[in-house]
């Protein structure tokens, strides 16, 4: 009771470390997120419009990989990242960068494979007029996604939602080092092993609020949305 | 000759459009053609030509294979046997043709945006796009919707929204696929009233439909189809007047052609 006392206090009082650790998080999944999209949204739209042999193949393994374990991700990124990787000589391990690369991986296959399905059903309602209509391949892939932005927005709020609540990728290629790679997940944990409950307790919360508050945000936009396009 | 109504304000056509003197998708011409689909048989050796002219209307009972005869001719459908040739050409790939099917999908968008962007697919100039929009919403009477989202229009009226997006592409040829099936009355009447004044600027209409006053209505010419195959094709006063067949006049008595 008296830690939830202290943990509000912490929120309420803007506790500088706090407050560093939410915004390093949200500037963290924010990107990945958006890193992921940007290749997630087309990768899954080409799979949705475009037969190649193999593809069956490649959608499962997207379907699969949307349970990738993220500390096997975050092995990986460190092998790639780290001074031996091939990718060593970027630098970035032990980086919000390295984080944001990681996450944009965990994240991207989920992305990627609900957007392949979203589009698939839409282009088989939309098959015969786009196909009447002559428009070209990018020219359905810009318009299917454009049309299934409301159902995509929900896409992408599950691809933030791993990527605010991950925190076995983030530990491993962050380094979880104080002001610097501490995200609100790693300082959970390390603070909770520490025995420091307020600000693991605060982080949790604001945690909780603020992946509710984007779904609610999002929720409403895609109503608003939907309501003005039809 | 594309009728000029539907280009919008001629001061905005851009010079290659004026010079580029497009391909002639007519005469379309069927040669006995059949269409499988595994073991049915859709359109059994159909041989027909669709020259510019009146309107043609094909009508026959459900099944018959006159929805599938209208997208072989618009290039979505291929032939299993025989060829289908657009303009003398094999290929498929004109933009001069267009199809309003019996149920257009509208798409997640405004109607004007609709609109604009059948005419993205037509490659339309981005300057000419708005004035284009802007006399196509004019000739379908909608250009009050123009803003509404085009999913929510009744029936009707989406109905006039796929045809301005087909008369978009500027067709030499559109083809209509029950374009009036479940209508009401004054909604039917205005898509007919749109059909007739796109037929009387130039543009080859075949029309599919089951509705007999319809076709009485719209018809030049009759394409009578039951069962895959084009039993007969004549002039519509005279089909009307005495049909060859015994399944036309069974057909036209209102008895149940199988």
């Amino acid at each position: 009771m008296q830690d939830g006392a202290s943990a509000f206090d912490l929120i309420v009082g803007g506790d500088p470390v706090l407050y560093a650790i939410i915004a390093l998080s949200l500037m963290v999944s924010v990107c990945a997120t958006l890193l992921a999209a940007a290749t997630g949204l087309p990768l899954g739209a080409l799979l949705a419009l475009v037969r190649f042999p193999g593809r069956a193949a490649v959608t499962i393994v997207l379907n699969a990989f949307m349970g990738l374990p993220p500390v096997v991700v975050g092995l990986a990124m460190y092998l790639l990242l780290s001074r031996s990787g091939p990718l060593g000589f970027l630098g970035l391990l032990f980086t919000p960068h390295a984080m944001i690369l990681a996450q944009a991986v965990l994240v991207m296959p989920i992305i990627a494979a609900l957007t392949r399905q979203t589009v698939e059903d839409l282009w088989v309602e939309y098959r015969d007029e786009m196909t009447a209509m002559g428009i070209g391949p990018a020219g359905r892939v810009a318009a299917l996604l454009w049309d299934a932005r409301f159902s995509l927005m929900t896409t992408l709020l599950a691809g933030f939602g791993r990527a605010a609540a991950e925190v076995g990728t983030v530990m491993i290629v962050g380094g979880n080092i104080d002001g610097f790679t501490r995200t609100m997940t790693t300082a959970i944990a390390l603070e909770t092993s520490k025995g420091d409950l307020p600000l693991a307790i605060g982080l949790g919360i604001v945690l909780i609020t603020l992946i509710i508050a984007v779904n609610a945000a999002a929720a409403a936009a895609r109503r608003l949305g939907e309501l003005h396009a039809g | 000759m594309p009728p000029r109504l539907l280009r919008g304000d001629s001061a905005n056509f851009m010079p290659d459009e004026i010079m580029r003197a497009p391909r002639s998708e007519l005469p379309i011409t069927i040669e006995d053609v059949s269409v499988q689909s595994g073991s049915v048989t859709i359109l059994e050796s159909v041989s027909l030509m669709l020259a510019p002219g009146a309107p043609t209307v094909l009508i026959g009972p459900n099944g018959s294979g006159k929805s599938s005869l209208l997208r072989l001719a618009m290039g979505l459908l291929s032939p299993t046997a025989g060829r289908v040739m657009w303009g003398g050409r094999t290929s498929s790939g004109g933009d001069r043709r267009a199809i309003v099917f019996q149920r257009p999908v509208m798409l997640r968008r405004s109607v004007a945006a609709n609109i604009a962007f059948a005419l993205r697919g037509r490659r339309a100039q981005q300057r000419d796009r708005a004035g284009r929009v802007a006399a196509l919403l004019d000739l379908v009477g909608l250009a009050a919707l123009a803003a509404r989202p085009a999913r929510r229009l009744s029936g009707g009226e989406q109905q006039r929204v796929a045809l301005a997006r087909a008369l978009a592409r500027d067709p030499e040829i559109l083809f209509l696929d029950e374009p009036t099936a479940n209508l009401d009355p004054a909604a039917t009447k205005a898509v007919e009233d749109i059909i007739v004044q796109v037929a009387s600027a130039g543009v080859k209409i075949v029309l599919a439909t089951h509705d007999l006053g319809e076709a009485r209505r719209l018809a030049g010419e009759i394409v009578f189809m039951v069962r895959g195959r084009v039993h007969e094709r004549t002039p519509a006063k005279s089909f009307f007047a005495g049909p060859a067949t015994e399944e036309a006049q069974a057909f036209l008595k209102g008895d149940l052609v199988i």
